[in-house]
């Protein structure tokens, strides 16, 4: 099964309504809800990211048996260290973006947490792509 | 404890979640910050918070939040309301801070997430 959203920029009443529906698609497979809110909460922080930082993008979803894949690719200003912002506590998020309560720096490695692989390639002034894979049973690679 | 309870203790306004004030709570966490609660390892939890928008709705969704209690007289919106309706969360919405209520819920007997 394949699925696509559109996600704009500073969308900050939208942001979440990609996850919330691919997180009530993977509950109506009934995958384990342990692994389903691993997948919530890395897509939606992802999400997130998007909003906070880019001036649009897109988010694929596919799922199989074997794997959920969630790709996520926006044009904006990119990543210039994805080491350093991998890092808890970095964030460049703007003030809006902190008095919605994100932007404490949390979110790439709270993506890494909760997914089993993350690949992240940023090209600065041209955007990112984030590409989130999770098994669904625990042990598969 | 129970979310009746909870309310009781923090002089907390039901919004919305009638139905589910039987429901047992154990454990808490207070944070203004979205992106922390987005971390915590436990679901069926009172997040107890400042920040009242979508995204805080949004957040307990995707982290399996039981119950928010919305402190220091911040108001739901009725978009908020709407969506936590919809996703069966309840909403509490108290006068005191932050502190007073993880304070007296504490003392009641919540427990905290670490």
């Amino acid at each position: 099964m394949k699925f696509e959203y559109l996600i704009e920029g500073g969308d900050f009443i939208r942001a979440g309504h990609a996850s919330s529906d691919i997180k009530k698609i993977l509950n109506q497979l009934n995958l384990d809800p342990a692994i389903v809110r691993r997948i919530a909460v890395s897509m939606y922080e992802a999400e997130v990211n998007v909003v906070a930082h880019a001036f649009r993008g897109v988010m694929k979803v596919n799922i199989n048996p074997e794997r959920i894949l969630v790709l996520v690719e926006d044009e904006g200003p990119g990543i210039p260290d994805i080491a350093q912002a991998m890092q808890e506590g970095y964030s460049t998020a703007s003030d809006k973006v902190r008095e919605m309560g994100f932007g404490a720096g949390m979110g790439l490695s709270n993506m890494k947490k909760n997914t089993d692989i993350l690949d992240i390639h940023s090209a600065i002034n041209r955007g990112t792509v984030v590409k989130m894979t999770t098994f669904t049973k625990s042990g598969a690679s | 404890m129970k979310i009746a309870e909870i309310a009781g203790i923090t002089n907390g306004r039901v919004i919305c979640g009638d139905e589910l004030l039987d429901h047992e709570i154990t454990h808490a966490f207070s944070s203004d910050l979205l992106s922390d609660v987005l971390t915590v390892n436990r679901v069926g939890i009172l997040l107890i918070t400042g920040v009242a928008n979508l995204q805080t709705i949004r957040t307990a969704e995707m982290a399996e939040v039981m119950c928010i209690l919305l402190v220091r007289n911040k108001r739901a919106s009725q978009e908020m309301i709407g969506l936590a309706k919809n996703l069966g969360l309840v909403i509490l919405e108290s006068p005191g801070s932050m502190f007073a209520a993880s304070g007296k819920l504490y003392q009641g007997g919540i427990r905290p997430l670490y």
